[in-house]
């Protein structure tokens, strides 16, 4: 089969390439490209009008997500939203009712397994067995994946290096640390230098220097392939992900960009915090001030119309005016925002 | 890849203390009945000098241990079975299966030629007992290969039942008293409805039935026949439960 043949050629240098700095593809990208024996897609992951129900219950609706290589999305919604059901449809765990979803082109559901060898996935709760040894179920995992006999030992022992692993390969995995055991499950979503790595709340359970290397981890990875993050914690998502979609109530609410979310609500809403608080209308009353909105009778939440942040001007005003003025700092992060304006809408979201 | 799968089913099998209960356990009680068949066999000596063609030590020693061999798979199968699906379902690791490029049948497959593979140890470990009797007595080795034959097919047959009824339940311990009342359920069943059939006339049900009928299939064996019939029965059990194991899984992952 030579759109296999292809493949694996494929695998094996994506393998070198992030695992040896020293291997001569990575420093020379374009001779990777100009190598293939077909072209790397740019898109990794497309899913178009995905949809599953279980029985009467519709968990996920018609939903498209779209994912070019080197992105790093944050999947984001609040429990029971479909985000484990569309990650587990888009792992090939999971029939969809209806839909498709092709990963670097291949229809996973066609040819699933020339797909699922670009895909590693770590599940909610990592698929470990605790009677191997971390060596031998990273082996294993890596069989599992199609990885050739002569780069077995390398792609194994490069996945525990950059999982902070290295010192317990002889180790059971049932008696490692809860942390531990998350890092083996995210060795095995990447032992196989997957193009799109999917990963269900990857950093639940870890300490936050842990939580720190993960994070950087998936930074790192973003770098050649594409990563799907599901997670709760916000600042996750902020400080690892290019892009989010919130899903609620199996739909997807919002899809934008880091950057374009950060852009538009900086500083958007601040909390003013006066001893000596003019009348309400003074405060309107300044320049770029859209609306204001007393929380205490001492603490006011003012918001700012788009693109404008009158931040020092209201220092000044009081300065000059004897407001005497203590806090300034802004509201909530802008996703937190986001978040809870699109999931506590039930009703709009139902009707 | 099914060799990969069926590899790391038999290693995790010896990993676990499960497995060598179980060889444990059979070696006990195959052991008790091999040395009572024995000392009967020495005890009965004089009677049997008298027969015109006594039967030999394979006939009287061997057989018999085997028969026991079989009994002690009915209850041994169904256990080790249950790990092969329903407890990596219970415990998740399933996904790690599913979400790598390998097919549903090369999962079923591998996982019950892991299991088989085991079995065949089970199948040697029996068949060495009757043997170490070479060094006091000429043996059949015909019958004896006969005997270890019709053990390991009858070995694979409760495997493949097995594995189909881990399929069915993500309760490992469900999943083991399940494949152990089916395989009861075919030995008592599986030879009356086939006479029943046949008493009515309809022999090709009959000879049907006799597939779902896997200690009948033995029987030829222990009488050091090789009955092409009773070897297509068994294959044709094995595969008619493994395709229904793949299909189980599939519906499976279309129902969540």
């Amino acid at each position: 089969m030579p759109r296999s043949a292809g493949a694996g050629f494929f695998i094996n240098h994506v393998i070198l390439g992030i695992f040896c700095p020293h291997y001569k593809g990575l420093s020379h990208p374009e001779t990777i490209v100009t190598d293939m024996s077909e072209p790397i897609a740019a898109t990794t992951i497309s899913a178009r009008a995905l949809a599953r129900s279980f029985g009467t219950h519709v968990a996920v609706n018609n939903i498209a997500l779209e994912l070019k290589r080197g992105e790093v999305l944050g999947f984001l919604g609040p429990n029971g939203a479909g985000k484990t059901t569309t990650m587990q449809m888009l792992t090939g765990n999971l029939a969809p009712t209806r839909g498709a979803i092709s990963i670097c082109g291949i229809d996973l559901l066609e040819q699933p397994a020339a797909a699922k060898a670009r895909i590693g996935y770590l599940p909610e709760v990592p698929p470990l067995y605790r009677d191997l040894t971390v060596d031998e179920y990273l082996t294993l995992a890596a069989k599992l994946h199609r990885v050739p006999r002569a780069r077995r030992a390398e792609a194994t022992a490069n996945a525990k290096q950059r999982c902070g692993l290295a010192d317990v390969g002889a180790k059971l995995i049932g008696n490692l640390s809860k942390g531990y055991k998350q890092r083996v499950g995210l060795a095995q979503a990447i032992v196989h230098g997957p193009d799109v790595v999917i990963l269900d709340e990857p950093t639940v359970g870890l300490d936050p220097n842990q939580i720190r290397e993960i994070r950087g981890l998936i930074r790192e990875l973003g770098g050649l392939h594409s990563v799907i993050l599901s997670t709760h914690i916000l600042p996750e998502v902020e400080a690892a992900c290019d892009r989010v979609q919130i899903m609620h109530h199996g739909n997807i609410v919002y899809s934008d960009t880091i950057a374009a979310l950060k852009q538009f609500h900086s500083g958007a809403t601040v909390l003013l915090g006066l001893r000596r608080p003019p009348p309400l209308d003074e405060l309107a009353a300044v320049p770029g001030v859209a609306a204001v909105e007393a929380v205490e009778p001492t603490m006011f939440r003012v918001q700012f119309t788009p693109g404008s942040d009158p931040s020092e001007v209201l220092v000044a005003r009081s300065v000059a005016s004897r407001w005497d003025l203590y806090q300034l700092k802004p509201a909530q992060t802008s996703l937190e925002d986001v978040f809870v304006n699109l999931t506590q809408t039930e009703q709009t979201e139902t009707s | 890849m099914i060799f990969t799968i069926a590899g790391k089913e038999l290693k995790a099998l010896f990993a676990s203390p499960l497995a060598w209960v179980v060889l444990t356990v059979v070696q006990v009680i195959v052991g008790y009945a091999f040395l009572r068949r024995l000392d009967d066999f020495l005890r009965l000596q004089s009677q049997l000098m008298q027969m015109a063609s006594p039967p030999g030590a394979t006939e009287l020693v061997a057989a018999p241990t085997f028969a026991a061999a079989a009994v002690v798979l009915l209850f041994a199968v169904p256990i080790l079975a249950m790990r092969l699906i329903a407890e990596e379902r219970r415990n998740q690791t399933m996904v790690l299966l599913m979400s790598a490029p390998v097919s549903m049948s090369e999962i079923v497959v591998g996982k019950f030629l892991g299991v088989t593979a085991f079995l065949l140890v089970v199948v040697l470990l029996t068949a060495l007992m009757p043997l170490s009797l070479a060094a006091g007595t000429r043996l059949d080795y015909g019958l004896l290969a006969g005997l270890a034959a019709g053990l390991a097919l009858l070995a694979a047959s409760f495997a493949a039942v097995s594995l189909f009824v881990s399929c069915l339940t993500v309760h490992p311990v469900a999943a083991a008293i399940g494949a152990f009342a089916a395989l009861l359920g075919m030995m008592l069943t599986g030879e009356a409805t086939s006479e029943g059939l046949r008493a009515r006339g309809w022999h090709l049900a009959a000879e049907l039935a006799q597939v779902f009928s896997p200690v009948k299939n033995f029987e030829p064996f222990g009488k050091g026949m090789l009955d092409s019939y009773a070897i297509a029965c068994a294959v044709l059990l094995i595969v008619a439960f493994l395709a229904l194991a793949i299909r189980q899984l599939e519906a499976a992952r279309l129902r969540g």
